[in-house]
């Protein structure tokens, strides 16, 4: 197949980069290795949209924070996925601290981030009154949120698959080629034609600008683990709390996330193996210790979940968003660790104007920037359950007893554009399985209604694709 | 909006027995609501006998016993719904439901039975190390997919927390042909039953290994393999006691929680020892004509069990409907010393007939009494050769007893050795 770009990488990324060309009059590829999109660094990490007081001024990290969390509320609202505006603080616990949140002020102006403010103790109490009793202050910044990473990419997929963007799942680029201006991708098996190449392979970058000989980006994986605790204990925090920030990063963080749970974490730990996303004993441990600082009340009773993810970090330590140096038509987008999601609008808008310069393409004029938003019978009222029962009685059957989510509901995210594939898809997309039981009840019904609606028998159905295949052969 | 007498959340063997128990006390409008597409309950997916030997005097299959009652409800003509979720219960027992072929339900009730049964703790909830690889899923979740669905989830397995479904499904996935390595046991002991002990791992020469757990889970897409460890007497890990043992399954079979979240919303008082509601000796909540009885109310050991309280509980909500409860004065019971709790928390001491308590201990004793004391004072006491945590124990305290006690006094039950 051929088309004018080839995004490699189904990421928030990539995702968001795709969407943002299917507004043009080009043919635009998101490749994709896994069986779903958002299924590396965008669906394990802190969901955090930062306001952009930490990165560097002047660097490519400042400006696409700051400018992608302006653009992401009205993103959020176009593409129907939960964004609340709730705010961070950054905690200050020593006297040295309060000076670096004095710092931390200054390069936040410096960068252009609204609405900075130092808190004193009463009034950090006041917003949080779960906090540590040896908080001195912190820093308030209004214009950080919290938003659903894998939502977010799941809903720019959808959104430029209805805008005429192919989503090609599966398939692992493993070689590319360049012949007469056209690059070819194979796997090994088949291939995709494009003139332009975007890669936005998360900590893979390295090994795709390699195919083309491009050996200038290092990424080594940085791992942060996590823990998702029950909805529960939601109230004890009302914004984003993050502690002074490290070389490693921004330090352990208690948040809410849009759903209502809360979430502490990440870890940082620099390590080898890409695929590693395993959490280990130790780790949580010390995790749970340091968000303790924080808020001394948490405990591992209300964990419903644990998760690792890896922050692409790149030696440069900054975002790489450039053509390559061996070739102009291959466009790198590496090292996007933190504050990568909060710039993932920016970074979308930016490589979309670097590329249709380049092609010279016009703007469509049916491009639909709006994504219909997903039914949520557990937000409806009585009125609207009657209504959408009446209309389709799928949304009648409760398949996930935690979460209420209705066999039409996973219905929907089979069917739709660039649609569920596997059990973990389903959850992404509709919550089935995400609640207090994480699936016990509702994933044989899951793998049932996958196997229904794909036409396959269930024994096929996937957790997440590839080998991760639940049932084997039937019984004697 | 639909009108009952009482409205009984849960088909299961609890909503069945408590549906009959009232009918048969002359409630005839009653309606059960069952999530699932058939009356039964869990029972449907367990196919192995052991059910009803005290309530039947036979040894039953879950879904034999599930007929009996099944064939009951249909005689007595007690209306039900299957495939139909209860969402909500409002203050004054409006209960909401719904359903492919109704919608949405709005039931007025008099009465309201909960019988929603438990679930099964997950994964999250140890925080166990490692992958998140496929494989990994609760007992009760493997025996749906071989006993249902006639699927196999794997064939060499490792089974962590020797409760009962772990133990059933040991034998289960030996005799369908998988190789069960090893079911591992965080707690000096196994909470499951004696004879299921026997019956289901040292009959197929499977290992149990008490005080052991599993730290971490590997393979990348599916499992491959997990490292156990033995666990100090804190159930803390011991370094250098690791062991990989290749599998591609593990069931995790680590308790089970009563499902109240319905309960919880109406804000139903819950006792944190047994995470159901607080209850009177008709199981009454601590909400006007709210009852509850079976798993959603303390996990039970056998079903029989289950039956027996949930006839208390419907017998209870029929006199509520008809009318004819006094003004309650009630003592409250308390497990001291080695009893971790006791249904019901609370006793009329104006009911009229014998109350019996149901109690657990939290570890097992050998030749040790339960002692019953009325405001300190020795009561009952009863020699025990062999008392565990995963069986249920229970005294009777007769109504002769109960008529000389006053309100606001306690009845204690504790484990003397």
């Amino acid at each position: 197949m051929n088309y004018d770009v080839a995004v490699i990488g189904a990421g928030v990324i990539g995702s968001l980069i795709a969407r943002e060309l299917s507004r043009y009059d080009v043919s635009v590829a998101l490749v994709e290795k896994c069986n779903d999109m958002a299924m590396a660094t965008s669906k394990a990490n802190s969901a955090i949209v930062h306001a952009g007081f930490d990165a560097k001024p002047g660097s490519m990290k400042a400006k696409m924070n700051v400018e992608g969390t302006a653009l992401m509320p009205a993103l959020c609202k176009d593409l129907s996925v939960p964004f609340k505006p709730v705010g961070s603080l950054v905690v200050a616990f020593s006297d040295e601290e309060m000076v670096t949140l004095h710092e931390l002020l200054e390069r936040g102006k410096g960068n252009g981030v609204p609405g900075l403010e130092i808190y004193d103790v009463e009034k950090l109490r006041e917003e949080e009154p779960f906090i540590s009793e040896e908080a001195k202050g912190a820093l308030w910044a209004p214009s950080a949120g919290i938003v659903c990473p894998y939502e977010l990419t799941i809903a720019a997929v959808e959104n430029a698959v209805v805008n005429g963007t192919e989503f090609i799942r599966n398939f692992e680029v493993n070689k590319i080629d360049f012949a007469d201006g056209i690059f070819t991708l194979s796997n090994g098996e088949s291939e995709i034609n494009a003139k332009y190449v975007v890669n936005a392979a998360g900590v893979f970058c390295d090994e795709i600008a390699a195919l083309i000989g491009d050996d200038s980006i290092c990424t080594m994986p940085r791992k942060g683990e996590y823990m998702l605790c029950d909805k529960s204990i939601g109230h004890l925090a009302n914004h984003t709390i993050f502690q002074c920030p490290s070389k490693m990063g921004k330090g352990i963080l208690v948040t809410p996330t849009v759903d209502g749970n809360l979430l502490i974490g990440p870890s940082a730990l620099d390590i080898e193996d890409k695929t590693d996303v395993t959490t280990t004993a130790g780790t949580l441990a010390d995790v749970l210790t340091a968000a303790k600082r924080s808020v001394p009340c948490l405990t591992t009773r209300e964990v419903i979940t644990s998760f690792a993810g890896l922050r692409a970090h790149c030696t440069r330590d900054d975002f790489i968003i450039e053509p390559s140096e061996k070739n102009a038509q291959f466009i790198n987008v590496a090292g996007i660790e933190s504050p990568g999601l909060s710039s993932a609008p920016a970074i979308g808008l930016y490589v979309k104007d670097m590329l249709i310069k380049e092609l010279g393409a016009a703007e469509k004029a049916d491009f639909k920037s709006e994504r219909e938003e997903p039914v949520r019978f557990r937000h409806m009222s009585n009125e609207e359950r009657k209504a959408i029962i009446a209309k389709n009685p799928a949304y009648g059957r409760i398949i996930c007893r935690c979460e209420t989510i209705t066999e039409g509901e996973i219905l929907d995210a089979i069917h739709a554009p660039a649609g569920a594939r596997d059990v973990d898809g389903v959850k992404r997309r509709t919550r089935a399985g995400m609640g207090r039981c994480q699936g016990g009840f509702c994933g044989s019904k899951v793998v049932e209604l996958l196997a229904r609606e794909l036409g396959v028998e269930i024994n096929e159905i996937t957790k997440c694709g590839g080998n991760s295949k639940i049932l084997y052969d039937r019984t004697k | 909006m639909l009108n009952y007498d009482i409205v009984v959340i849960g088909g299961g063997p609890a909503g069945m027995a408590a549906a009959l128990k009232a009918k048969e006390c002359g409630v005839d409008s009653i309606l059960i609501l069952e999530r699932a597409e058939t009356l039964g309950g869990i029972l449907e997916q367990c196919i192995h006998t052991g059910f009803g030997l005290h309530y039947f005097g036979e040894e039953l299959s879950g879904p034999e016993y599930a007929d009996r009652f099944i064939s009951l409800v249909d005689e007595q003509k007690i209306e039900y719904k299957t495939d139909t979720m209860a969402l909500e219960i409002t203050e004054n027992n409006v209960v909401y439901a719904v359903n492919k072929t109704d919608g949405l339900l709005e039931i007025q009730s008099k009465a309201v039975i909960l019988a929603m049964g438990c679930r099964e703790r997950p994964r999250g909830a140890l925080n166990i190390a490692g992958s998140r690889a496929s494989g990994v899923m609760s007992a009760g979740t493997a025996q749906k997919y071989v006993n249902i669905d006639g699927y196999m989830p794997g064939k060499k397995v490792v089974i962590l927390g020797s409760g009962d479904i772990g133990l059933i499904m040991a034998r289960r996935m030996t005799l369908e042909g998988a190789e069960v390595k090893v079911v591992c046991e965080l707690m000096p002991y196994s909470s499951g039953l004696t004879r299921n002990i026997v019956q289901c791992l040292d009959d197929f020469n499977i290992p149990l290994r008490l005080s052991c757990t599993v730290i971490g889970i590997h393979g990348k897409d599916r499992v491959e393999g997990v490292t156990i460890a033995n666990v100090d007497e804190n159930r803390r890990p011991i370094p250098g006691t690791e062991e990989y043992i290749e599998c591609d399954t593990l069931l995790l079979s680590v308790g089970l929680i009563p499902e109240n979240e319905l309960t919880r919303a109406v804000g139903i008082e819950l006792d944190p020892v047994t995470s159901g509601a607080v209850v009177d000796e008709n199981r009454e909540t601590s909400h006007n004509g709210v009852f509850a009885c079976g798993n959603v109310l303390h996990v039970h050991d056998l079903v029989d069990y289950v039956t027996l309280e949930s006839q208390t509980a419907g017998e209870g909500a029929a006199r509520y409907v008809l009318g004819g409860n006094n003004e309650p004065e009630y003592i409250t019971t308390k497990g001291v010393n080695g009893v971790r709790y006791i249904v019901p928390q609370k006793v009329n001491i104006k009911n009229d007939g014998d109350v019996k308590l149901y109690f657990r201990v939290g570890q097992v004793y050998k030749n040790a009494k339960t002692v019953v004391k009325y405001n300190g004072e020795e009561i009952i006491s009863k020699k025990r050769p062999r008392l565990a945590p995963g069986e249920m124990e229970s005294v009777i305290i007769k109504n002769d007893m109960l008529k000389g006690f006053a309100e606001g006094g306690i009845i204690e039950i504790s484990v003397e050795e």
